[in-house]
């Protein structure tokens, strides 16, 4: 299987690389236009601040390709909130592939909202021997509201998506890379779809 | 829910881990990632590596070593010590670390804490503060690995790195670290009630009561410890099973 990760300088690619070596894939990282459309999937990470990483994405056209691909594609945490319409951090237009908005935590808790928490009404090949109540990491300051394309759940201290399907785009808020078990049966499911 | 953190904090020098760690059943408890694995697989929630040599030839010795701990572990890790540049941040990020935590660099420089957030996300800046209580001066900020006194009240410094920017702060109780007499409670409320990030307490772990107190009472969001956990006198799962038992948000 021909696997690529875009790297576009947005972080946590390395972990996600990692990740991937310990299930015994290798991926290839690039932010080549023709090497991303010629992959059979796609995984786009990302940590950072969303109009940062707008800019990186536009400097390589990759805004233009991304919201064209046919191939099983998966977000990961701000690689989630990037395929949105648009997110409240910095005010930013995102790829649009998902008609979703981005928005803020407002909550007396901490924010960010960091730390392992629990995925709920889990609706998804995705979670294929994940059960209901397990645990995966989460950073992120920002959210996306239930939806129907809300694939699974998590509360802080309301429910939000804590994973998204649209088409042939899958998309997780928590970090599959750093969830231990779990995190690497969901990339697993991932691979196998 | 949102559970509570427990974090063993790991020093490494010259690539090893140190602190006379005493395991049985690792085949090289000096070797950090030997150590990381275990730490992971008995449920940790996070580890913190912390580089206690200094020069810049270590540093990139700790940079490979970072690298090879991502490489193998599959929980969320913070690096820090001798950190003062975004350069330096950099290096360590794209190595695979999560989080960085900077402590006397973000004294000397305040917008160090802002240029890194603004360049990486403040999810991963996470600021130590070392803190120490006399009767003359109320909780003080101090430097240099606790050696010297800044004139920052810890409360008002913690406010302060967190509107520049730091997205956790790590709050170690000077008065408190070593003496196994539980975390200091008062300093570490105090903290978590007024920053909206959240606040890991270290510095005094003593017994499973302690980490209950600290969560409990103090608001904590996640508690550090060291040698407690390298010594084996506090196992992760029996800490973790206590903690759910008196209420305590943990994942087992």
């Amino acid at each position: 299987m021909n696997l690529v990760i875009v790297d576009y300088k947005a972080g946590n690619v390395q972990s996600v690389l990692f990740a991937l070596e310990r299930l015994g894939v290798q991926a290839t990282l690039s932010c080549d236009f023709e090497t991303i459309k010629a992959a059979d999937k796609v995984i786009f990470p990302g940590v950072g601040e969303a109009s940062s990483a707008m800019a990186q994405l536009k400097a390589r056209n990759l805004d233009k390709l991304l919201p064209t691909l046919q191939q099983p594609f998966f977000g990961v945490c701000l690689g989630m909130q990037l395929l949105c319409q648009h997110s409240e951090e910095g005010d930013t237009d995102l790829l649009g592939i998902i008609p979703l908005p981005v928005k803020r935590f407002q909550t007396e808790l901490k924010v960010p909202h960091m730390g392992w928490n629990q995925l709920e009404q889990l609706q998804s090949p995705l979670f294929q021997g994940i059960a209901e109540g397990d645990y995966v990491y989460y950073v992120h300051s920002f959210y996306v509201p239930l939806s129907d394309y809300t694939i699974a759940q998590t509360s802080y201290p309301e429910p939000f998506s804590a994973a998204l399907q649209y088409k042939n785009f899958y998309a997780a808020q928590f970090h599959p890379e750093k969830s231990g078990p779990a995190g690497a049966q969901i990339l697993k499911n991932f691979l196998d779809i | 829910m949102l559970t509570k953190r427990i974090i063993p904090c790991l020093d490494i020098k010259d690539g090893r881990t140190v602190k006379g760690i005493r395991f049985e059943n690792i085949r090289d408890a000096g070797d950090p990632v030997e150590l990381a694995k275990w730490y992971a697989e008995q449920g940790a929630d996070e580890l913190v590596f912390l580089d206690i040599t200094a020069t810049n030839e270590e540093r990139k010795t700790f940079a490979e070593l970072v690298r090879d701990i991502a490489r193998h572990i599959d929980i969320p890790f913070t690096v820090g010590g001798g950190i003062s540049t975004v350069a330096d941040v950099e290096v360590l990020l794209q190595a695979g670390a999560d989080k960085v935590s900077i402590n006397s660099a973000a004294i000397r420089n305040p917008q160090l804490v802002e240029d890194l957030a603004r360049r990486f996300g403040s999810q991963c800046v996470t600021v130590a503060i070392d803190t120490k209580y006399t009767e003359a001066t109320g909780w003080k900020v101090y430097a240099r690995a606790g050696t010297v006194e800044t004139e920052h009240a810890t409360v008002d410094w913690a406010r302060q790195v967190v509107a520049l920017g730091a997205g956790e702060i790590l709050l170690t109780s000077m008065n408190n670290d070593g003496t196994k007499g539980g975390f200091a409670q008062d300093i570490t409320r105090a903290v978590s009630e007024a920053v909206s990030v959240p606040v890991i307490a270290s510095g005094g772990a003593g017994s499973k009561e302690h980490f209950a107190d600290v969560f409990q009472d103090a608001h904590a969001d996640a508690a550090l410890a060291a040698s407690l956990f390298h010594f084996r006198e506090l196992d992760i799962p029996d800490l973790k099973h206590f903690l759910k038992k008196h209420g305590v948000d943990v994942r087992v």
